[in-house]
């Protein structure tokens, strides 16, 4: 089976707090922050990893299995990409672009060229870029290719014949459970790295994970620099042409600096005089 | 002259309220532009909706019930959706963004090659053209956009779109068929795993929320020392990502970037340390509570009140003292 895991790279999410808007608000300004790969694409490369090895061992994929990443964005993405080779993916690609040359629909559509060249049986993602915050390339992307998807992914249980996929989805009030024929469009949430959220049939049920995506050894860091990694200019995919425009970009307002209350009378009498909620 | 289409979102066969948000832009799109709004009903109950749906001053209610649609799969929501607006000649489908509007917007984008504005904060309508304004960057920075395309797809926030009361009057209601792409057959629905309900107020809705953090410990936590200040309220109950995490409550009581983005009128944070992500689904709410024992944690520069204190000691006596106000009146 092969995963195509699209990942994107963002300033420091930890840090969005630290971004400036360039005079005018032309532009949002992230110098200084670390680039770091979105949180949910590096839950969907330990989600494709997981479904690709056997847990207990996860030093090699099962035997005709592979993990291909890839990104649109600057020369510089490529680190990124080696960060996922690192944690355990096969090979990359990159494709050059700026960001502010993307908007969703291009990058599915973009997308849906890589996934025509490459022929995956299944696309693992995140479901939301943590700086754009927009939550939409999955969909699209499974729109256009005309494959099944769920969204929103907190288990996946691979088919023994590796043919279907039921996916839990969370949504609000409890989880929906979908059942998938390959080839399909998976985008992950937070739970999908759960000690117990993959099951391929092949790590022993028993297996529990750890949480959260896993951190690279230096001998895997060292191997990934001989993993291949190719590079091409977006414009070869043969997609152009945007369908949004930011005009203007602006700081939240801020809150007025609130004040330390020294115990509970204190803080239950002015929520009544003061702030009049109660 | 915006023709806007909204989607209602059903929920086991019932009406959401997050529906009326979707109403209350499309009524502030139509008013800015001169235009007019139509509602489609797509799912199992879609014509018991109907009638409720009709009493929000729109043209028409459209209604597309059929058990290929009975439960929600995207691929089988999308084409009908979509062909609706396009038939209909609009200029604007609307979907709040829950779950549901996260997933059915862009896929209907999709098949009009429509531009999506998602998640919006607000609708701007200067000199009849519609622009958005939205946050990014975990709420750190907020964009004003457009959509070019000749027909656009919005999502909107449930807690910035305040909910629209009905006007009155029933519009005319019109039945419309399924459509159906291969797709939609190559997905099954299994189950709905429905999480345990309370009896509070719905987190997105209420307006009180209060909210536990990875100080409350366990499971246990939750109920015995954050439940009582909730119902002292009788406040809809909250979380951070780490409580849901070890699993002390459901998931979908997440507060945040990436779980629910709440408005109350009063907001009281309880042993969470007031990460980025954390702040981006409250910061703005009215009032602000905070009770951490960290003088230094991150919460306490978005709380209007701050109390430094150790949760165990201080929330069961708050509880206690917001029950005598309470009956006080
Ligand atoms: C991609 C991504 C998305 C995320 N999305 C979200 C999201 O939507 N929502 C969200 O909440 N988080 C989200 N997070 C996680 C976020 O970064 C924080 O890790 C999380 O919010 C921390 O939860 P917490 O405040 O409960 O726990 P902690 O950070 O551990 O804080 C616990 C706090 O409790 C205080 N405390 C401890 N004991 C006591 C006591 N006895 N009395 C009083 N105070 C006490 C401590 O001083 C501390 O401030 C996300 C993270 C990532 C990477
Ligand atoms: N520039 C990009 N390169 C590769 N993948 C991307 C890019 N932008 C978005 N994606 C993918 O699309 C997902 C959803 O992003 P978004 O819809 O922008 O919030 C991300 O989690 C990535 O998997």
């Amino acid at each position: 089976m092969k995963i195509l895991v699209p990942l994107k790279r963002t300033a420091d999410p930890d840090n969005a707090n630290k971004i400036k808007i360039a005079p005018g608000g032309a532009k949002v300004v992230t110098d200084g922050l670390e680039p770091k790969p979105n949180p949910f694409d590096e839950y969907a490369v330990e989600a494709a990893l997981r479904l690709t090895e056997n847990g207990t061992n996860p030093k090699a994929r099962l035997a005709g299995d592979s993990v291909v990443v890839a990104t649109f964005g600057p020369k510089e993405a490529s680190q990124t990409l080696r960060q996922a080779l690192a944690m355990g993916a096969d090979s990359g690609l990159l494709f050059e672009s700026t960001d502010d040359n993307l908007d969703g629909d291009l990058v599915a559509r973009a997308l849906a060229k890589v996934v025509e060249k490459e022929k995956p049986d299944l696309v693992v993602m995140g479901k939301q870029a943590v700086d754009g915050d927009s939550n939409q390339v999955g969909q699209i992307l499974a729109e256009r290719l005309g494959w099944p998807s769920a969204t929103f992914a907190m288990s996946i249980e691979l088919s023994q014949d590796k043919k279907s996929v039921i996916v839990g989805r969370e949504v609000d009030g409890g989880v929906i459970k979908l059942k998938l024929t390959l080839p399909a469009v998976i985008t992950v949430d937070l739970r999908i790295v759960s000690p117990k959220s993959i099951t391929n049939h092949v790590t022993p049920a028993t297996h529990n994970y750890q949480e959260g995506a896993r951190y690279a050894p230096l001998p895997m860091i060292m191997a990934a620099k001989k993993k291949p990694l190719a590079e091409a200019p977006f414009a070869s995919l043969g997609a152009d042409g945007l369908k949004t425009s930011y005009v203007k970009f602006e700081a939240p307002p801020a809150r007025k600096a609130g004040i330390k209350v020294k115990d509970v009378p204190e803080l239950v009498q002015r929520l009544r005089a003061e702030a009049k909620v109660l | 002259m915006a023709k806007i289409l909204v989607v209602a979102e059903l929920g086991s066969g019932a009406l959401k309220k997050t529906t009326h948000s979707a109403i209350t832009f499309a009524r502030t799109a139509a008013q800015g532009t001169g235009g007019s709004f139509d509602i489609l009903a797509i799912g199992r109950g879609a014509e018991v909706a109907a009638s409720v749906l009709g009493t929000f001053g729109a043209g028409s209610v459209l209604i597309a019930e059929d058990p290929y649609v009975a439960d929600y799969v995207g691929e089988r929501y999308s084409p009908t959706v979509a062909s609706v607006a396009k038939s209909g000649g609009y200029d604007v489908v609307v979907i709040t963004a829950s779950a549901f509007g996260k997933d059915l917007g862009p896929r209907v984008a999709a098949r009009l090659e429509a531009g999506v504005a998602s998640d919006i904060a607000r609708v701007e309508t200067d000199g009849g053209k519609l622009s958005y304004k939205r946050p990014m960057y975990a709420g750190n920075a907020t964009a004003t956009m457009t959509v070019n395309t000749s027909i656009q797809v919005v999502t909107v926030r449930q807690a910035e779109f305040e909910a629209a009361a009905p006007s009155g009057g029933s519009s005319a209601q019109s039945k419309v068929g399924v459509e159906r792409q291969p797709s939609g057959d190559k997905v099954e629905f299994v189950a709905f795993e429905e999480s345990v309900k309370s009896a509070r107020p719905e987190l997105t809705e209420a307006s009180t929320v209060v909210s536990g953090g990875r100080a409350l410990k366990s499971a246990d936590g939750f109920k015995t020392v954050l439940e009582p200040l909730v119902d002292a309220f009788g406040a809809a109950m909250g979380a951070s990502r780490a409580a849901c995490d070890a699993g002390y409550v459901p998931n979908d009581l997440q507060v945040g970037q990436t779980g629910k983005v709440v408005a109350p009128k009063l907001y009281v944070a309880v042993g969470i340390s007031g990460a980025i992500q954390h702040l981006a689904g409250m910061k703005n709410s009215k009032v602000i509570v905070a009770i951490n024992k960290d003088p230094e944690a991150p919460i306490f520069q978005a709380a209007d009140y701050g109390l430094v204190a150790d949760l165990f000691k201080a929330v069961p006596e708050f509880a206690d003292a917001v029950k005598k106000a309470k009956a006080e009146g």
